[in-house]
């Protein structure tokens, strides 16, 4: 999932200077002017504000305690009680969709979060230093990256024993991997720049030189990549508890959710809905944001 | 130095070996991540003290870690992973059984979504900024998003259970009938297909973009060659590389994927074999499979580099 925002006229000759906003503006000012000119990252972030807004406040916005089983109005249709209906116990669905964002968000987060701490300094240190220890840090990169994530997550699921965080955890620890190697080919690149040259001229100290140089200035594919991450650990999430593998019961996951509702899918169609869109429209936000910031820090990308 | 392309296998296989030591390290030391005492664990809830004893003596939680590894890998290459806590069955042959099944399914939706994602993103290109071209962008965009096991529990509501054109669950092995085994697993390739279909039409897209608006293509445009031949002359001829080697990333997210397709379509495949072990504890077929499927997708990577050597000898000789 790479350079797919590509819209880089290609009958354009490339000096022609890349057009960017007035760069004094304080950085406040620019985010916001950014946003409003990017209608896609807008509706983005909107839709992600409010469902964490949704799934911090669930004990609060939703309309039914999650776990409260109706044994009289089992896989009702949507009404003017239950928005999206009821499941198999006679659940509210909407309330346990609320309560189930809280978990996907969770877990995303985990999962990327472990990635860029395992991930980042590592390819930033293998980079740095190079030589051997460079060339014994790519072959575990390449190893580990061999992975399917969901076969490697299942694995340390089935080790570990079976619950969210552990999945989530095995998910980060294959996301490592792939932040490892772009920090450190942005890395690679950073340390021969000029500035770097400068400040090691001064007498600057090698952990200077990373935080202060080349951390910021390596970063920003990271970013790009991090915000695309979260999409890939929310439909693993998603997939795991579909397996029974994530979210117990009776916690509330969206990935749960599908699986009951695919059990009684000839009895109760519209409840395997819900779910699957939140799914899909939470994935698709990640990316369309992550594309998003892609363009806006690629100065050869033209913005329009 | 050998040169050409049985030079650049040999020397890719020599690249591949630290890397192979390093993924079956990572399944070997799964067995650390198990809370007490592994030997119990393995051994499971009904173990006689004779049998725990034994695994203790087999996997040799006495020495230390790096001579376990090796005592493990020689058993390993040995063919011998262990056996399963429930059936007693050697874990090779549960794999070897079911591991066909998923084969099938991955080459399947592989070959469907390079059928349709390559000719999408060709059509992309060749007319950006109209309004087809933003309609393939967007249906990309949605098809990367898109949960593939949602999108198989639709198929099955809509094309099983509806009009019943396909089955519902199941699959046939390809040995006894293969135009069985191939219609039972279409609908789950469809559903796997999805994510290749799009990440395929977007990347071949920006790749095609890049390649025509290059210098070498100017040229040619200049001297007055048609726009047909220069993409198909030219420019797929340059794209095609770049497809062989996102259709070969597909293998590992395909493999992913799977192990939760195979759930919904009750495919006896390892995907479903490794979750519904590790829902059981059964430990050694666990490991047994991550093994077995990491190096699937190591091989298949060196598979798709031989390839691109074969068709690109600067490749061969670059690598």
């Amino acid at each position: 999932m790479t350079d797919t925002t590509n819209m880089t006229s290609v009958t354009e000759s490339p000096v022609k200077p890349a057009q960017r906003p007035a760069l004094p503006a304080p950085a406040r000012f620019r985010f916001w002017a950014w946003l409003w000119s990017d209608k896609r990252a807008l509706i983005s972030l909107a839709y992600l504000a409010i469902l964490v807004l949704a799934a911090v406040f669930a004990p609060v916005l939703a309309p039914y305690p999650p776990n409260q089983q109706n044994l009289m109005d089992l896989l009702m249709p949507p009404s003017a009680q239950h928005w999206l209906g009821t499941d198999d116990l006679g659940r509210d669905t909407l309330s346990r969709l609320m309560y189930g964002s809280y978990n996907a968000l969770y877990a995303a987060s985990l999962a990327v979060g472990i990635g860029i701490v395992i991930g980042v300094p590592l390819g930033v240190f293998i980079g740095f230093v190079g030589g051997w220890i460079d060339e014994v840090g790519s072959r575990i990169i390449d190893g580990v990256l061999a992975f399917p994530p969901i076969v490697l997550a299942v694995a340390v699921t089935g080790a570990l024993g079976i619950g969210l965080t552990n999945a989530m955890i095995a998910v980060g620890f294959a996301f490592a991997p792939v932040l490892a190697r772009t920090m450190r080919a942005q890395t690679l690149v950073v340390k021969n720049a000029l500035y770097v040259e400068a400040a090691t001229g001064f007498g600057a100290s090698r952990l200077h030189l990373i935080l202060r140089h080349i951390l910021p200035n390596a970063i920003q594919p990271v970013i790009v990549e991090v915000t695309l991450m979260l999409a890939v650990a929310l439909l693993a999430e998603a997939g795991l508890s579909f397996l029974s593998l994530g979210v117990q019961p009776p916690e509330s996951s969206w990935g749960g959710m599908l699986a009951r509702a695919y059990h009684y899918v000839e009895v109760a169609p519209e409840q395997m809905y819900a779910p699957g869109f939140a799914i899909m429209l939470t994935a698709l936000a990640f990316n369309t944001l992550g594309e998003s910031i892609r363009v806006l820090l690629d100065p050869t990308i033209k913005r329009g | 130095m050998m040169y050409g392309v049985p030079g650049m296998v040999a020397r890719r296989l020599m690249q591949l070996l630290p890397v192979m030591i390093v993924a079956t390290f990572v399944v070997f030391s799964l067995v650390y991540l198990m809370p007490g005492d592994p030997a119990l664990m393995i051994a499971g809830d009904y173990a006689t003290p004779e049998r725990i004893a034994e695994i203790r003596q087999i996997y040799g939680f006495d020495r230390p870690m790096l001579v376990q590894y090796f005592a493990w890998l020689a058993n390993v290459l040995r063919g011998d992973l262990g056996r399963s806590l429930f059936s007693n069955e050697a874990v090779l042959t549960l794999i070897l059984a079911r591991l066909p099944h998923t084969i099938l399914l991955v080459l399947y939706s592989l070959l469907l979504g390079a059928m349709i994602g390559v000719p999408l993103g060709i059509l992309a290109a060749t007319r950006q900024g109209t309004r087809l071209d933003k309609f393939i962008t967007s249906v990309a965009s949605l098809g990367v998003a898109i949960p593939s096991f949602w999108l198989g529990i639709i198929l099955v509501t809509l094309f099983s259970l509806g009009y019943r054109w396909f089955p519902a669950t199941g699959a046939v092995s390809m040995f006894e009938n293969p135009f069985e085994a191939v219609y039972y697993a279409t609908l789950p390739a469809v559903a796997l297909a999805t994510s290749v279909v799009a990440v395929l039409a977007r990347q071949v897209r920006s790749a095609l973009l890049e390649v025509l608006g290059s210098q070498y293509i100017r040229t040619l445009r200049a001297k007055g060659l048609s726009s047909r031949a220069i993409l198909w002359k030219h420019g797929l001829r340059n794209v095609s590389a770049t497809m062989l080697t996102i259709a070969g990333l597909q293998i590992n997210r395909l493999f992913s994927s799977a192990v939760i397709i195979e759930a919904v379509f009750a495919v006896p495949g390892v995907g479903n074999l490794i979750s519904y072990s590790a829902l059981n504890k059964d430990f050694p077929v666990v490991q047994g499979v991550a093994l077995v499927l990491v190096l699937v997708v190591i091989f298949t990577n060196l598979l798709v580099d031989v390839l691109n050597a074969t068709f690109d000898p600067r490749v061969a000789a670059s690598t």
